[in-house]
This record gives structure tokens, C-alpha cells and sequence, in this order.
């Protein structure tokens, strides 16, 4: 299995970040140029973009986590690949698992010397995710369509309509945040008390940083204040953990 | 002349069609270069059992979220993957701090800034992370790190929950408690969360819809 780390491997995934990097770079140039006809001034399209990366910055380390998780079975550089393209740890470990334990009978646990079942993976991984690829292309426009006719038949249902939307997601990972799971090696079930005090602290201090905005003006905070309370929100998870909170 | 819509959607195509020709290539490239490729039993097998699940998900994600990532949003968003994780919410951010409604034209311009801006973190975040994995494993793993990474969910939906809750707290208690009793009342729930967000949506669209009908909004 020495091509994991080839040539042509690490070939094969610099042409991808090329190709993700090319894509986000045209579109925010467009967008860019957009907002400028639409009248969002530049500081404001400034602070967005550095807001977002550093928005992005835990969240991406998370992703790194889940390519350190799937490198053990797969290389690093497949795992690089897909979770760089239509990918998600949530979706290409269950992938990989389906193959290599649910088909070929082995166990997760260890890299996969055998080329057959590696290639399986990575074909398996590709064609159970394709959907999106070919209904985007060929549907959006009709949906965009569909909720701008909304919003212009009834506009402040046009906004409910789009709350709601949001609200259902939040919902559901509110639900997921407080859902019992289980401890890998006790096999214990427990509701993660940590979990949830992470929610409240993440919570309470968006509360604070809305108090700072609108009564004492801190509008600056404005663009970073989810960022903040997230971070805080999970170096406090660090210190709720040494505690004995789990 | 096409206006910034008809654009996107024209260069949106070209470029989600070149991801998935791209994207086949992958396995194409390796099983060529390679000389090995999957037999036919095990390859369908193993693709029935992800995509009976991950199909109709990511389906049911394309008719979900595109209205939340707008236009561009949705052909850079869905290329690049990590939607519920990173790319739905900094679009939710970035438009909430613009103090935006979603699902205008600035709405849409703001979360392709984001979207795009977010997408090149997490490129350079893999790609500098994939390089320097040796050394960086200690340093990943690290015991006292864990509770920080392992709740990030809580940690990111804590604070965007109190957004858009405080924006439209009537619509949020019935798909909130519904997603409250599930989760804790489902064995193994954790593994449903992609299957949930849609179910949350349509309660909450079919709240909205009934307290808007009797202006209670």
C-alpha cells in the first residue's frame, strides 16, 4: 500500500484544492462585485470575510479531526480528498465502515493493506453521495425561483418562512445536543451533562454580547460575537471537563 | 444582458458539473493508475447500504438548505461538503450580523462572501493539516483538547440558537420540544440528526404558517 503516499496521490489531491479553491475565489469575487451594485459598503463585506475565517477556523480543526480518525483506516490522502469535496466525517466514516466491516468482514480498527477493498472504499464513497451533484444543477434555479416568488407574493411571510427554516435546523441539533450516547469503552449511556452546560455557556454569553450591542452600542461585536461565544463556550467545555463534568 | 442570478446559475452548473466529473475521477484516476478495480459484487453491495441512507439524505439536504445558502452559496456549499457543520451556519452569521433577511439579494450576496471565505479556511486548515499530520497527531489528540473539539456542536448551536430563537420564539417551542422528546426518547437518536433537520423544518414552516394565518406573529 505504499501509493497511499505516491506521487501521484498527493497529485491527485493538490489538483483538487486547486479546483475548491478556484470555485470559492471566483465566487467571492463575483459576490464581492455584486455587493457593491447592491450597496453593502466594503468595510462590511471586509469584516464579513474576516469574521467568517475566523468563524471557520474551530469548526475547520474539527474537520482535521475527522481526517486523523479516517487516516487510520485509509492514508491521509483520500480522507484529504473527500473531506475537501461533498464531504462530511459524517458521511464518508459510515461510508468507509459499510465497506469494510458490513462487506469485506474486518475490522475498522486498522489500515487497510488490501488494494481491492481500498479501492472499494473510495468508489463506494463517491457513488453514495452523487444526488446533490446532479439535482443542484438541475432544480435550483426552479427552488430559488420558488422563494423569491414567495417573498414577493407576501414579504413578511417571505421572512417567517425563512426563520422557520433556520429554526427547524436549530432545532434538531438542540435535540441531538442533549440525546444519550454512548461511552466507547464502558458502553455506558449517559446524557453528556457537559454537552448541554457548553450549550447554556455558548447561549448565555450570545446573550451578553446582544446586551453589549444594543444597549451599550459595542456594534463591532456585531460580526463577531457568535465566534466568541463558541470559542469561549468550548475552552470553558476544557475547564467544565477537568472539573469532572462529563 | 443576464442579470447576477441568471449568471450564477449559469456558472454554478459549470462548475458543479466540472466537481462531478471531477469527483468521478478520483476513483477512476486511482483504480487506473492502480490496475485495480472493484468487483462488481462488493461495490454494489456497499453502495446499496450507504446510499439507502445517504441518497434520499442528501436529497432531502438539497431542497433544505438551499433556500437558507441562497444561489451561489448552494453550488459552492454543496461542492465543498461540511454543510450543517460550517457552511450553514457562517452563512447564518454572516447574514445575521449584516442584520439581513435571508432570502434577499443581499441575503444571498453575504452568505456566498461567507460560504466562499469559510471554504478557503477549511481548504488551507486540511491541506496544511494533511501535511503536517505526523507532528500535528499529538497535538490533535490531545486528551485535555477533547472536550473542547467533541462539543463543538453545542458550542456553535448554543449561540446561533439564541439568534434566530429571539428573532421568532413561537415558532421554535414546537419543533424544539418534538426534537427535545425524539432525541431523548430514541435509542441510538445521535446517528439521526441529518434525518431530523428537514422533519424540524417542516414542523417549524407548518407553525409558522398556522400562528402567521391567525396573526400571531
Amino acid at each position: 500500500m505504499e501509493f497511499l503516499n505516491s506521487w501521484w496521490m498527493i497529485a491527485l489531491a493538490l489538483v483538487v484544492v486547486f479546483f475548491v479553491l478556484s470555485q470559492s475565489l471566483f465566487f467571492l469575487l463575483k459576490a464581492i462585485k455584486r455587493a457593491k451594485t447592491l450597496g453593502i459598503e466594503s468595510n462590511e463585506v471586509k469584516r464579513t470575510i474576516v469574521s467568517t475565517m475566523i468563524f471557520s477556523i474551530a469548526p475547520s480543526i474539527a474537520i482535521l479531526l475527522g481526517l486523523l480518525t479516517l487516516s487510520k483506516v485509509l492514508g491521509v490522502i483520500i480522507p484529504w480528498v473527500r473531506l475537501s469535496v461533498l464531504g462530511a466525517v459524517t458521511y464518508e466514516l459510515p461510508a468507509t465502515i459499510n465497506v469494510v466491516e458490513g462487506v469485506f468482514s474486518q475490522s475498522i480498527g486498522a489500515r487497510i493493506t488490501d488494494p481491492s477493498i481500498f479501492v472499494t472504499v473510495v468508489w463506494v464513497m463517491t457513488l453514495g453521495v452523487l444526488p446533490p451533484m446532479i439535482i443542484i444543477p438541475l432544480f435550483l434555479k426552479r427552488i430559488q425561483g420558488r422563494v423569491k416568488k414567495l417573498r414577493h407574493k407576501d414579504q413578511r411571510w417571505g421572512d417567517m418562512f425563512m426563520n422557520a427554516m433556520f429554526l427547524g435546523m436549530i432545532s434538531a441539533f438542540l435535540g441531538y445536543v442533549v440525546a444519550p450516547r454512548t461511552d466507547d469503552v464502558t458502553g455506558e449511556t449517559y446524557i453528556s451533562i457537559l454537552a448541554i452546560l457548553t450549550l447554556i455557556t455558548s447561549a448565555l454569553l450570545m446573550v451578553l454580547f446582544g446586551v453589549l450591542i444594543t444597549k451599550f452600542k459595542k456594534e463591532w461585536l456585531k460580526n463577531y460575537a457568535v465566534s466568541i461565544s463558541m470559542l469561549t463556550a468550548m475552552a470553558l467545555a476544557i475547564l467544565y471537563a477537568a472539573l469532572g463534568v462529563r | 444582458m443576464k442579470n447576477y442570478q441568471d449568471k450564477v446559475h449559469f456558472w454554478g452548473r459549470i462548475w458543479m458539473l466540472s466537481a462531478l466529473l471531477m469527483l468521478l475521477g478520483i476513483p477512476l484516476f486511482i483504480s487506473s493508475m492502480l490496475g485495480v478495480w472493484p468487483e462488481i459484487t462488493p461495490l454494489l453491495q456497499g453502495w446499496f447500504i450507504t446510499a439507502v441512507i445517504f441518497w434520499p439524505v442528501t436529497t432531502i439536504e438539497v431542497f433544505t438548505f438551499s433556500p437558507m445558502l441562497g444561489s451561489a452559496g448552494t453550488y459552492l456549499g454543496f461542492t465543498t461538503g461540511n454543510l450543517t457543520n460550517l457552511k450553514v451556519p457562517s452563512a447564518m452569521q454572516a447574514i445575521d450580523a449584516l442584520e439581513l433577511q435571508a432570502g434577499t439579494e443581499e441575503a444571498d450576496v453575504v452568505s456566498t462572501i461567507a460560504i466562499a471565505s469559510s471554504s478557503i479556511v477549511t481548504t488551507l486548515i486540511l491541506a496544511l493539516g494533511a501535511a503536517l499530520l505526523f507532528p500535528l497527531t499529538p497535538l490533535l489528540e490531545a486528551e485535555i483538547l477533547s472536550p473542547a473539539f467533541n462539543n463543538i456542536v453545542p458550542a456553535l448551536f448554543g449561540a446561533l440558537g439564541v439568534v434566530f430563537i429571539s428573532k421568532a420564539w413561537k415558532i421554535a417551542i414546537a419543533p424544539i420540544v418534538f426534537m427535545l422528546i425524539i432525541f431523548l426518547t430514541v435509542p441510538g437518536s445521535t446517528d439521526l440528526v441529518g434525518v431530523m433537520v428537514p422533519v424540524g423544518v417542516i414542523i417549524a414552516l407548518i407553525v409558522a404558517r398556522i400562528l402567521y394565518k391567525r396573526e400571531k406573529l
